[in-house]
């Protein structure tokens, strides 16, 4: 085996000693892989050793290994999750018949199309957030930001490893292509919308792992449901990793509502609170309002053949499909979904197949909402009256059936212009953007210590503590 | 699926026809045979009665094979006198009530058949010197009139009763299924007001109007009916190029397939042949078709050809080939998809064809092995399944063989360079010309559209290519490597079974016949699109639709708005 695709360099659960094809698909890969992660991964901080953990079974109890790695070193791994015996497809025209541990011909288009958009959403993250490190509020927040960019790398490993493995040419091709797409360029742009959104400030960073990356949970729930096994076991591992970036955002913007109460409350309340270098909750909220509705679209047309084609086939089910519900064909059932008429607002029953997008955006939206009960916590704590609210899923969207009309953040339909003369109330202007890179100029590298507009953390990670030295700096 | 037993077989001889009599007597001095017709009513393949001289598959699987058997065993004819046994009847075409209890795709593969066939009869005049009269020494209705437009003249007896008709649109609210309206214009140039008249009226036309219009040649009083025409055919017949035809013939032996079904293969039904291996997989919906190369020397001589007469390659292979295509096409309507494999040895191809060109052009019945390997290589054409060739270690594909590889909708070619000996793809002479499809162009035209040019420059192109060369050539469509090959076939056979059949049929029919029309491309485009179209239409075969409504007393109802 080569010096670069070995067991040794790459940890895996795929055999890939003895995987001819593979290896070979990796040979090809693996440089690219590499020169993206230089070019367009965290830039500035490539030659420091950074406090990651590395993925290296999938063992329940110790499947990760926490260490000191040069990221362009970080051993990404390929790790499907345990193999279910007797598992078979559950949902769908084909239940009740094994899982395919081949692509069926029938779906194969179909399942790519799958794996390439979720694969694309994850070394597009890592791109959005290359300059992110440069104004990092703690060396703890710095750490979590590389921990979540390696690991959306090693997603891409997981994805690629599906297309190497089996999709033949066609997949090493979409696999390459995977490493020329750009977030952003208008030339080469990610397939996904929200992951062409820049993302240049931490705020913007934590409302992205917080939101965004929560869409992926449920992507990756949907698919783990799938009746193409591998695909299955690859996204249930993924799952494992996917909980911790949901968590840097959730307390990452708990920790800056902590902060902003506190420097309202030495403000004296009332006071400005921008003149205490806080951000201000209000401009919490318009983060809030861009990322969730950015989100949203991620879920896809409310009202979709693609959707229905997908679930009939058993290849994308619903979040947890077999706890959550008791029917699994979903035939003959109907989705009462809201849409614009006329300017009004009016129900149509949808066949069930065919709202499958919608169906999972509900579940998004309810999960969405603990994060945000648990910030308003925070403010109930401390005992100040804004709320912060989840907007509407009408309110700035570009797809689907809300994407054509207008809508403020309770719902409500507006004309556009009107829309346009209120949009700084709800989203960032650009007075707010300035603002709040303002306080982010400079990096925080010294240990334990927190930028102005941001608490400390609660505890360190992985029983080290707050002040643990998560990046040693060797740039300059 | 259907039984082994009861499928329907396509392998008959003159001693074994039921409705054809094939009549020889004189024939080594007039050059003349005589098909009579003399349908037995209760010996059709179905639960219906073959009345008026109507037909369905079996009786033209024995028109097929006589047609076949003449040019190959009767060297000495010259022309055939097509006619009838019965009284006051010719033929009337399809039988009906066969047609309203088939399934559709049978009615479509009948129809693909039934105009080989009489394409086939076309051939043996323009290729071969095989003249033909339709002696209508009765009514011509339908299907029959339609094999008397497939013959080279019409006569029509003058009796007060023999007419000429399709009466299809009027009657059954359905289109002639045998090219009967192309022929009509493309063939005998009838003036299309004057056909569409004559595609209108349901008794037809007969006597000295049917002359006018040119709808047959002449119309000739019964008493002197049957001299006058075997005087023309002897005309016809002395006139043929294939006077110089020397017997003896070659009798077309059996071709000895040996069929297995079930358990000890795998639930597969395997049709053994000399040189062709058939195999089903109902399940799949997938047939596997394996092509071998010669295993002898060819021929040098008309003495040696005729000395290895049915065991030469050349012929076996190409007659076996046939035999297997029409058993796919009519025993295993679900089967979608047909997988090409060769194996052999391609240099000893392209040496056979070699020695088949030189031959034929000097040699009546060489000449006649390369017509058939000609009508089986468009049969493959028009087979309404998805090909695919695979080319891998081992297999064959150069020339005649190759052909089969230009007929398929993909070629996959393994690209391995471990082995890259042992995988090639090879020209030989009869991939520029002789071979040619059904719209004139050779396959490799076909292929070149764009780069006309590029077909030519492959000529004399001869030493074998190699999977990067052909694949730079042009001649194939996906080269997998060695490690991706066995995945990437496998998922694109899936792929393609699992696709709608209408619309497979449909695509493959349109992409497979670039370039210009022909009489041929007509008939069978127009019989896939118009015709089949029409036979789906509640108007034809709904509830109260004409062809349901035939013979009831009610009438037919239609939907009045034009598509």
């Amino acid at each position: 085996m080569s010096t670069v695709v070995n067991d040794t360099k790459i940890p895996n659960n795929v055999d890939l000693s003895s995987d001819k094809k593979l290896q070979r698909a990796l040979e090809q890969w693996q440089p690219n892989f590499l020169d993206w992660w230089l070019e367009m991964g965290p830039e500035g901080f490539q030659q420091d050793q950074v406090w990651l953990r590395t993925a290296v079974s999938v063992d329940s109890d110790g499947w990760a290994n926490f260490d000191y790695v040069k990221m362009p070193d970080y051993r990404w791994g390929i790790f499907l999750a345990d193999k279910v015996p007797d598992r078979k497809i559950h949902f769908g025209d084909h239940i009740g018949q094994p899982v395919w541990n081949e692509v069926p011909g029938e779906h194969r288009n179909a399942l790519r199309r799958l794996i390439v958009t979720q694969a694309d959403t994850e070394p597009a993250s890592v791109e959005q957030q290359r300059l992110l490190g440069q104004t990092c509020p703690s060396l703890y927040d710095l750490r979590n930001l590389f921990q979540v960019n390696v690991e959306e790398g090693r997603h891409l490993w997981a994805m690629v490893y599906l297309l190497h493995s089996y999709f033949g040419r066609d997949g090493r091709e979409e696999a390459e292509a995977l490493l020329q797409r750009r977030s952003g360029d208008p030339d080469k742009p990610r397939i996904l919308g929200a992951f062409n959104a820049p993302c240049t400030n931490w705020l913007s960073f934590f409302m992205f792992t917080y939101f965004t990356d929560r869409d992926g949970k449920y992507q990756l729930l949907a698919l783990a449901e799938s009746g193409f096994d591998p695909l299955s076991r690859t996204t249930r591992f993924m799952l494992t990793e996917e909980a911790h970036h949901m968590f840097v955002g959730e307390t990452g913007v708990q920790r800056i509502v902590e902060r902003t109460c506190q420097l309202m409350k030495q403000a004296g309340m009332s006071e400005d609170v921008r003149k205490a270098s806080a951000i201000d909750l209000p401009t919490i909220q318009k983060y809030l309002n861009l990322w969730f509705s950015l989100s949203l679209d991620l879920f896809g047309g409310e009202v979709s053949s693609n959707a229905a084609a997908f679930f009939a086939a058993g290849l994308k089910g619903r979040a947890f499909e077999d706890k959550e519900y008791t029917e699994h064909t979903a035939l003959g059932q109907a989705y009462a979904m809201e849409q614009p008429k006329d300017g009004r607002i009016t129900r149509e029953e949808i066949a069930l197949r065919n709202a499958m997008n919608e169906v999972l955006r509900d579940q998004y939206v309810q999960d969405s909402q603990r994060g945000v009960d648990k910030w308003n916590r925070v403010l109930e704590r401390e005992g100040i009256d804004f709320r912060f609210t989840l907007p509407s899923r009408r309110f700035h969207r570009h797809i689907g059936l809300w994407a054509d009309v207008a809508a403020t953040p309770s719902g409500e339909l507006i004309s556009k212009e009107q829309f346009e003369q209120r949009k700084g109330e709800w989203l960032p202007t650009e007075a707010d953007e300035t603002y709040v890179r303002s306080l982010m100029t400079k990096p925080v590298y010294e240990k334990g210590k927190m930028a102005n507009w941001i608490a400390p953390p609660p505890r360190g990670i992985k029983g080290q503590p707050v002040e643990y030295e998560y990046v040693r700096r060797t740039e300059a | 699926m259907i039984k082994v037993m009861d499928a329907i077989r396509f392998e008959t001889s003159p001693e074994r026809y039921k409705h054809w009599r094939l009549e020889l007597s004189g024939a080594e001095t007039t050059g003349v045979a005589r098909l009579v017709m003399d349908v037995k009513e209760d010996q059709g393949l179905g639960e219906y009665v073959l009345k008026q001289n109507s037909y369905d598959l079996g009786v033209d699987i024995e028109l097929a094979d006589a047609i076949q058997r003449i040019r190959f065993e009767h060297p000495e004819v010259r022309a055939i006198v097509f006619t009838s046994a019965k009284d006051r009847i010719f033929c009337s075409g399809a039988n009906i009530y066969m047609l309203g209890t088939s399934s559709h795709a049978f009615k479509v593969n009948f129809c693909k058949f039934t105009n080989e066939t009489r394409l086939h009869l076309e051939e043996a005049s323009a290729a071969s010197g095989i003249r033909s009269i339709a002696a209508l020494n009765g009514v011509a209705a339908g299907g029959g009139y339609e094999l008397a437009l497939a013959c080279d003249e019409i006569y029509l007896q003058e009796d007060g009763n023999s007419a000429v008709s399709l009466p299809e649109c009027p009657l059954l609210a359905v289109l002639p299924g045998t090219g009967g309206l192309t022929r009509l214009v493309d063939k005998r140039k009838v003036r299309r007001d004057h056909a569409d008249v004559f595609c209108t009226v349901a008794e037809g036309i007969k006597g000295k109007r049917a002359k006018e219009w040119r709808l047959v040649d002449d119309v000739i009083a019964k008493s002197r009916f049957d001299a006058a025409t075997s005087k023309r055919a002897e005309e016809l017949a002395k006139a043929s190029p294939r006077a110089q035809a020397k017997g003896p013939g070659l009798p077309l032996a059996p071709l000895e397939v040996q069929r297995s079904i079930g358990e000890n293969v795998g639930d597969r039904i395997v049709s053994q042949y000399r040189y062709v291996t058939l195999t089903i997989d109902p399940k799949k919906r997938v047939a596997e078709l394996e092509v071998r190369g010669p295993d002898h020397e060819p021929p040098k001589s008309g003495d040696e050809l005729r000395k290895l007469g049915n065991g030469w390659w050349a012929l076996r292979a190409f007659r076996e080939l046939e035999d297997a295509l029409l058993d796919l096409r009519f025993n295993f309507l679900e089967v979608g998809l047909l997988v090409v494999r060769s194996r052999g040895d391609g240099g000893k191809v392209v040496a056979h064809d070699k020695a088949l060109a030189a031959l034929a052009a000097q040699d009546w019945l060489a000449n006649e092995i390369a017509l058939l390997q000609r009508r089986v290589l468009k049969r493959v054409d028009v087979t309404s399944r998805s090909i695919f060739t695979l080319v891998d270690e081992g297999s064959c594909f150069a020339g005649s063989v190759l052909e089969l590889a230009l007929a398929s909708d993909r070629v996959y070619m393994k690209d391995d360079e471990d082995h890259e000996d042992a995988i090639r793809l090879a020209l030989s002479p009869a991939n520029f010309g002789a071979l040619p499809m059904g719209n004139g162009l050779t396959r490799l035209q076909s292929r070149f559209l764009n780069e006309p040019e590029r077909a030519e420059e492959l000529r004399g192109h001869e030493a074998p290519m190699t999977t990067q060369e052909a694949l730079k050539a042009g001649l194939v469509t996906i080269a997998p490597d060695a490690i991706d090959w066995d995945d990437e076939v496998r998922v694109a056979i899936e792929e393609r079974a699992a696709m709608s059949p209408d619309a497979m049929t449909g695509m493959e029919a349109s992409l497979r016949y670039g370039g210009p029309e022909t009489l041929e491309t007509k008939i069978f485009g127009r019989l896939s699109a118009w015709q089949n179209w029409i036979f789906t239409r509640p108007n034809a075969t709904g509830q109260k639709g004409a062809l349901t409504m035939y013979g009831q007393p009610e009438r037919a109802e239609f939907d009045w708005r034009r598509a």
